[in-house]
């Protein structure tokens, strides 16, 4: 196989080794850290800016483009622990690489995913929009909270929770590296859990 | 330690609800079985308190003091291990009021204080102390009965803890039987025969508990419930290998695979006979996870052919093993099948992991395999699972119609030569038949009859 092919993440996984697993664990941990707060108002606006702009393309089931949002070696993580854990050795309700992202895509979009046919009708509500420097000048970490009323089945129900945002520099373009999920219950059994998040 | 058992004082009076030799017959099974409040509510001392019950695995809960908190149908259980090892299953309810002692879902605790009036509870069961003790007309610690209720009979198997409230239960082993084989293979192929439960995909379903395990040996619903599955797992064509359960895709019936019966209403679907027999052979049917050409080819460039058994362990191991009423092993999870109402069930998919038992894996292969395993396990919670209860939940929803009675569960029904009874009792036919059904529910019917001795227990 060739190194370009090899690197297509959409095709094939290679970047998930322990150093990817090693860097999104430091990332997440310990980061929401008042000497990190960026107070400058233009900044800050730009990443609510993304992050509302990301809610609202969700709600709209506009798959393909928020999968440009992301970086192409990318993680959208909901862990099934308050504390996030560690995914190398615990479940998560999600974990997805680039490739498993497009195949959740792919999975709704196939129109034999039953329990979204038909499809979730969402609003979502994201807030408390906070973002913090890294180490990295490329890096930024965003923490918002959201509340997602969904409708489906006759019913509207609540998700809530908050979401860490790591937003890398790709090609001059702040894009989503990785997103971690924090749903209230992730603990608990969920009804249906098969919308994006 | 010698118990003193004490007859349930709630025990059932079995009045006969129904004739359930009309509501259950050979081919096909009435309505009212999912869609009653009072079947469940007798289901739930008849079968959840008449037959082994899985309650916990033993790694959550392995150091002294450890407990989870758990569910024997719906009573709320406090499952411990004490200072010396004993595991007991305590009811989660106070003697005083019948307030829960424990809201912690795990932890550590020699004892349980109740949050309304102060009682408090070794981890044995055993009362220690209430405030203000002068109030009373006698010493309350020194009567039995206001130690905690607990579950009679507490057995494991090979990690895996049951309870009964039936003094007439075989032992646990017994009970078992033929099923202990693919148990047994499920965990040999593990280091050390042993997994360790971590973490859970966890779902909610608003339908009977029934619906899932019937649904747990079928290979009738799999390409249709699961075609956004299997088309999403086969979605490279280039692929030269088909992925995952691709193999139902051409007549099913005519594949190696086969479901077994194994007795007490315990049934096996094993789909292992369809993979190539050599190391790598499971891994090869692996659907594409985060990580794994990354792992594979590691593993591939420094330790060659030893490769695939190592990457075997974090492929989806393809059996069904279902324990009646509750245990499902399939993949590498251990699923719960936890009632709630008659129409409402939670399904928690435990995740498990291996431990490098002899050495011979090392702290960085083992670190890369759990990795992948979780990965694979991820799988098919998030992209099958959730089309299956929401087909559980559209049966519960059609049932609602009272005039159109039956559900059938006849195929493979009554065809010469289709289905085998083997020497030691087991039934067995192709991957597609309802055979397993039609079986679990006789066992069920027939516990559902049973005058059984359902009883609790107190310390002594």
């Amino acid at each position: 196989m060739n190194t370009q092919a090899a690197r297509n993440p959409s095709r094939y996984s290679y970047y998930v080794s322990n150093d990817f697993y090693l860097e999104l664990i430091a990332d997440f941990s310990d980061w929401q850290n008042d000497a990190r707060i960026i107070e400058d108002t233009a900044e800050r606006d730009l990443f609510r800016r993304l992050v509302e702009k990301e809610a609202r393309i969700l709600d709209r089931l506009l798959y393909e483009e928020w999968l440009s949002l992301y970086t192409p070696e990318c993680a959208y993580w909901v862990p099934s622990t308050p504390e996030g854990g560690d995914p190398r050795s615990e479940i998560a309700v999600m974990f997805d690489d680039r490739r498993r992202l497009e195949d959740r895509v792919f999975r709704l979009r196939t129109g034999y995913a039953w329990s979204q046919a038909p499809s979730s009708r969402t609003s979502r509500i994201v807030s408390n929009v906070e973002v913090f420097s890294c180490d990295r000048d490329d890096q930024r970490m965003v923490r918002s909270n959201f509340s997602i009323s969904e409708f489906w089945d006759g019913e509207i129900r609540v998700l809530a929770g908050w979401t860490g945002h790591r937003f890398r520099k790709d090609d001059g373009v702040w894009k989503i590296s990785a997103k971690q999920v924090n749903l209230l219950n992730c603990d608990q059994c969920i009804r249906n859990p098969s919308i994006i998040l | 330690m010698t118990l003193e058992r004490v007859k349930a004082p709630t025990r059932l009076q079995n009045a006969p609800l129904y004739n359930w030799d009309e509501l259950v017959q050979e081919d096909r099974v009435h309505r009212l079985i999912y869609t009653d409040p009072a079947v469940f509510e007798a289901e739930m001392t008849q079968i959840f308190g008449g037959t082994w019950v899985y309650l916990a695995h033993e790694s959550q809960i392995p150091n002294p003091n450890d407990f989870i908190t758990g569910k024997l149908g719906l009573r709320p259980l406090i499952i411990t291990r004490d200072d010396e090892g004993k595991i007991r299953a305590l009811y989660n309810r106070c003697t005083h009021r019948g307030t829960t002692l424990c809201r912690w879902d795990k932890g550590n605790s020699r004892s349980f204080q109740c949050p309304y009036h102060g009682w408090n509870f070794a981890n044995t069961g055993k009362l220690r102390g209430v405030p203000w003790p002068d109030g009373y007309a006698e010493k309350l610690v020194r009567n039995d009965k206001y130690n905690l209720a607990q579950v009679p009979r507490v057995e494991s198997y090979r990690g895996f803890i049951f309870g009964t409230l039936n003094m007439e239960a075989a032992p646990l082993t017994v009970h078992l039987g033929p099923i202990k084989r693919p148990l047994d293979e499920w965990l040999d192929r593990n280091p050390g025969g042993k997994v360790i439960v971590c973490e859970a995909n966890r779902l909610k379903y608003k339908g009977n508990w029934k619906l899932a395990y019937d649904n747990s040996g079928d290979g009738y619903h799999v390409i249709f419930s699961h075609r956004s599955l299997i088309q999403t797992e086969n979605r490279f064509a280039d692929e030269a290998t088909a992925k995952g359960m691709s193999y139902y895709q051409s007549t099913p019936d005519d594949l190696p695979m086969y479901i077994q019966y194994m007795g007490n209403g315990h049934h096996f679907k094993d789909k292992r006979p369809n993979l190539e027999k050599r190391p790598g052979g499971l891994w090869a049917i692996e659907s594409l996870h985060p990580g794994m050409e990354h792992v594979q080819d590691k593993l591939r460039a420094k330790y060659g052919e030893r490769a695939e058994e190592m990457l075997d362990l974090a492929g989806s191991e393809p059996v069904n093993i279902n324990v009646f009423p509750n245990l499902s092993l399939l993949g590498n999870h251990i699923q719960v099948f936890q009632p709630v109402a008659f129409d409402e069930t939670d399904t928690i998919w435990y995740g498990t992991k291996i431990e490098d038992v002899d050495g011979t894996l090392g702290d960085e292969v083992l670190t890369d395999i759990n990795a992948l395993r979780m990965r694979t396990q991820e799988g098919f919670p998030n992209f099958g699972e959730v089309d299956d209860v929401t087909n559980f939940e559209q049966i519960q929803r059609g049932l609602a119609a009272p005039e159109d009675e039956w559900i059938y569960m006849n195929r493979g029904y009554d065809i010469p030569g289709r289905i085998q009874i083997l020497d030691d009792g087991t039934i067995k036919g192709p991957a597609t038949d309802e055979l397993f059904m039609r079986e679990y529910i006789r066992e069920w019917k027939r516990l559902m009859k049973a005058d059984a001795d359902i009883a609790i227990q107190r310390e002594p």
